[in-house]
């Protein structure tokens, strides 16, 4: 496949990634190491809180997220990082089994003033389950390398 | 910040203690996360823009949610120690405006802090109120290299008082 540069993302595109199922043993695991709150830690604990039983970090779902958007198109990608996020909207608890699809969909591109040879594509995100109820939403700019300015380059 | 919504006020600041991200970290959570070459290899991170192994921006954000509930379970711990009533806190409908300004290097240590930054009582649930936070982490010279706004649902003490 070829690298995916600035140029190769253009406003209202869209593409989906998935199925990827979330093991209660993971949601766990990232909650002992990051976010050791009871209610990511134990079935009872979730259920006394406002998630209704055990849900995932937050931040695990951006984990989660993020991985999927490295597999689905980020690792072949020019990929500069990114300087922010401009919000995430944890909508409905994550739950264990829970079978997640990912959409991302283009807002606008515009090049950086800064940096001739980079680009800002910023993208909105969400992830659904499999019940098709919306678990999380992202709007984030990522910074991409100019096609022109790998070219000049070689 | 383990407290009922009513005990808190917008101000009230936490300093949440330091984090040195060693590179075997910054690539174990990488890998799980956001396996992009200059977050998961040294070599790859120096022929990248930033110059060296960077951790991904995730973890940075991470660890700042690992400090924010070791200070709480310090502070339950005392609740508990003279025999009150623990609030429920979380969990947090997100965040905005997040900024990873720098970036994390292997060997840096992050300090992180946490204030409240705006209140108000739940439409949705009369029970709870939302405690607006800001977040950040500098890094050892001073430097910013993390800000954001998040918010979580605090347990009011007297939900009849408005």
């Amino acid at each position: 496949m070829a690298k995916l540069y600035f140029e190769d993302f253009q406003p209202g595109q869209t593409a989906e990634y998935g199925p990827r199922l979330v093991t209660r043993e993971e949601i766990i695991a990232f909650a002992a190491q990051y976010d050791p709150q009871p209610m990511h830690l134990d079935e009872a604990a979730g259920q006394k809180s406002l998630l209704g039983g055990l849900g995932a970090s937050g931040w695990h779902c951006c984990g989660i997220l993020m991985r999927m958007i490295c597999d689905s198109f980020m690792l072949n990608a020019a990929s500069m990082g990114a300087g922010g996020v401009e919000e995430v909207k944890w909508l409905r608890p994550l739950r264990p089994g829970d079978c997640l699809r990912m959409r991302y969909t283009v807002l606008d591109v515009r090049a950086s003033s800064s940096r001739p040879e980079m680009g800002i594509v910023r993208m909105r995100y969400e992830m659904t389950n499999a019940r098709g109820e919306c678990v999380m939403t992202m709007v984030t700019p990522a910074l991409l390398r100019r096609r022109d300015a790998a070219s000049a380059l070689a | 910040m383990i407290r009922f919504f009513d005990d808190i006020r917008v101000g009230d600041r936490v300093e949440l203690g330091t984090y040195l991200f060693t590179a075997d970290d910054i690539k174990t959570f990488a890998r799980q996360f956001d396996p992009q070459a200059f977050h998961v290899d040294e070599e790859e991170g120096l022929r990248s823009h930033f110059g060296g192994l960077v951790a991904s921006g995730w973890h940075t954000a991470s660890i700042w949610m690992r400090k924010l509930v070791d200070h709480r379970r310090r502070e339950a711990e005392a609740i508990r120690s003279r025999g009150e009533r623990m609030p429920q806190v979380g969990p947090s409908p997100g965040f905005r405006n997040l900024r990873w300004y720098k970036p994390v290097f292997a060997g840096d240590t992050v300090s992180y802090a946490v204030e409240v930054i705006e209140m108000r009582i739940s439409q949705s649930r009369p029970d709870r109120g939302i405690v607006n936070m800001f977040g950040t982490g500098n890094n050892q010279h001073g430097v910013r290299v993390i800000s954001f706004e998040t918010a979580t649902f605090v347990e009011r003490r007297n939900p009849e008082s408005q």
